[in-house]
């Protein structure tokens, strides 16, 4: 996925839309903050996810993370690969370390999720 | 620094900075949780060198004609036989069938010890020190605030060693030789807290930040790396070291812990001696019991279940780098047998785990047999 054409929430996921469907991954800063992941909890085909409510976890050697839905919708598939190599999400954040897809309810919830170069500007906010 | 934070920086704060580690936090020191990752920097202890900035932890210095008396009477372990220049790790019973640290006891001379202690128990440990120093001739000193310390630790340690402090090569582990380094006076240990060989080095805070330099420069071909408070966490776990304030305090013991070794029934008295008889005569209940798993990333305070029946919860756990899997530890009933299956709960799911033994790695030089 182009970065750049992506929508971030405040809480580093970001979303990519592709026809009818999402795909829904943490941001470049997310990872690098979370360390070395170990293990995904993925979320299960057919979830309802709520924005701004949990979808899944992420634990890295130190801590364990919940990673929240940016929009409403139904999960569709999730990134078995990940089950194997959860550090794909550390390699690559935008790409092969996708988490999930989803089926979207209501795609005027993205107008309210930042783009790139906003999303860049916050995170300039959260680092130290 | 800010007038509102009362965290505490070591004298290697810019040292950490320069080399980019990432600070937390730590009971109330800023230290590095990990330069570049904590998994690399786990392996390069395994497997290399890595440094490790220690400076938290404590320094009480007991003098005087009745020294080793007095240390004998307050440590579970033997050191009213350590020679000069031999350590040993040891726990200080509460005498109520606690614990009040874990420490390490060096015999400097005849009458003049150090005592490594941890950080947040120094001023707890020399007020016990203090307290229970009555009829005994000594002096006792707490130099927590005097004294940086660097941990340089895995196989690779001994070529630092052989040009850095080569008299040590000649010590076993807990040997320790006081030594001038760039003009200051120094306390050089084979110690570490990682199961790898290694040192660590007590020095005045003027000239830690050189040594961590020296260091840098010494280990640059052997791949030395800066290692932060992640990889000390799972290199101690994997190796079955303790960690106070989590796996023992004041409310178990030092058989509760597995650690029976460390106390000598043999010496004639020590703080607590008649409980420990009473427990090893009348046996423990709970004992600290390793699991591992391949499913999950099991956390301290996480239960165990065996058949829906709560067992106990974890004091320690991660996943384990050099093993692959998971592995943790916790307070549980006698009679769970290596490898007889349990369960774990992790947010509300009930995932696999096995029984296993401490320690779960054992590919380091320096772990402890348990018992």
């Amino acid at each position: 996925m182009n970065k750049e054409n992506l929508k971030y929430t405040k809480t580093h996921e970001w979303i990519g839309i592709e026809g009818d469907v999402a795909y829904i991954g943490v941001s470049d800063f997310a990872q690098s903050q979370m360390g070395d992941i170990v293990f995904v909890d993925l979320p299960k085909v057919g979830a309802k996810a709520e924005k701004e409510k949990q979808i899944c976890v992420v634990e890295s050697v130190k801590s364990a993370f919940d990673i929240y839905s940016p929009v409403n919708g139904e999960v569709i598939e999730v990134n078995s690969a990940l089950s194997d190599n959860p550090a794909l999400i550390n390699q690559e954040p935008y790409g092969n370390g996708w988490i999930c897809k989803m089926k979207i309810s209501d795609k005027s919830q993205l107008d309210s999720l930042m783009d790139f170069k906003t999303y860049e500007e916050f995170v300039k906010t959260q680092a130290h | 620094m800010s007038h509102h934070t009362t965290v505490r920086k070591t004298h290697l704060n810019d040292i950490h900075k320069k080399y980019g580690g990432k600070l937390v936090d730590f009971h109330g020191w800023e230290l590095p949780v990990q330069f570049e990752g904590i998994i690399k920097e786990h392996m390069t202890v395994r497997e290399a060198v890595g440094l490790f900035d220690v400076s938290h932890m404590g320094q009480i210095f007991v003098d005087g004609k009745d020294a080793r008396k007095f240390l004998d009477y307050v440590n579970t372990n033997n050191v009213a036989k350590l020679k000069k220049g031999e350590g040993v790790y040891s726990h200080l019973p509460n005498g109520k069938g606690g614990i009040v640290d874990d420490v390490i006891n060096f015999c400097l001379d005849e009458e003049r010890f150090l005592v490594i202690v941890n950080a947040t128990t120094s001023d707890k440990d020399y007020k016990w020190f203090v307290e229970n120093s009555k009829g005994f001739e000594v002096k006792i000193s707490n130099k927590s605030d005097d004294y940086s310390m660097i941990a340089v630790q895995g196989p690779k340690s001994v070529e630092i060693m052989k040009k850095f402090v080569p008299e040590l090569l000649n010590y076993p582990r807990f040997g320790i030789v006081e030594k001038e380094v760039m003009g200051q006076h120094c306390y050089v240990s084979r110690t570490g807290y990682t199961g790898e060989d290694g040192f660590e080095i007590t020095a005045p805070h003027s000239i830690i930040a050189d040594v961590w330099e020296e260091f840098m420069k010494l280990g640059k071909d052997l791949g030395v790396k800066p290692c932060g408070l992640g990889s000390r966490d799972s290199l101690r776990l994997e190796s079955g070291y303790l960690l106070y304030g989590s796996d023992i305090d004041d409310e178990h013991s030092s058989y509760e812990a597995n650690y029976g070794w460390v106390v000598k029934l043999s010496k004639p008295n020590f703080i607590g001696k008649e409980l420990f008889e009473k427990q090893k005569k009348e046996g423990i209940k709970r004992k600290l019991t390793g699991i591992s798993m391949e499913q999950g990333i099991p956390r301290a305070g996480y239960k165990v279940f065996k058949d829906g029946k709560e067992l106990g919860v974890l004091t320690s756990a991660t996943y384990s780098p050099s093993l692959k899997k998971s592995i943790g530890m916790g307070y549980m009933p006698l009679g769970l047998n290596i490898g007889e299956e349990v369960e774990v709960e992790i947010r509300d799911k009930k995932m696999k785990a096995k029984i296993t033994e401490i320690p779960f790695f054992k590919g380091g030089v320096f772990y402890f047999k348990l018992g």
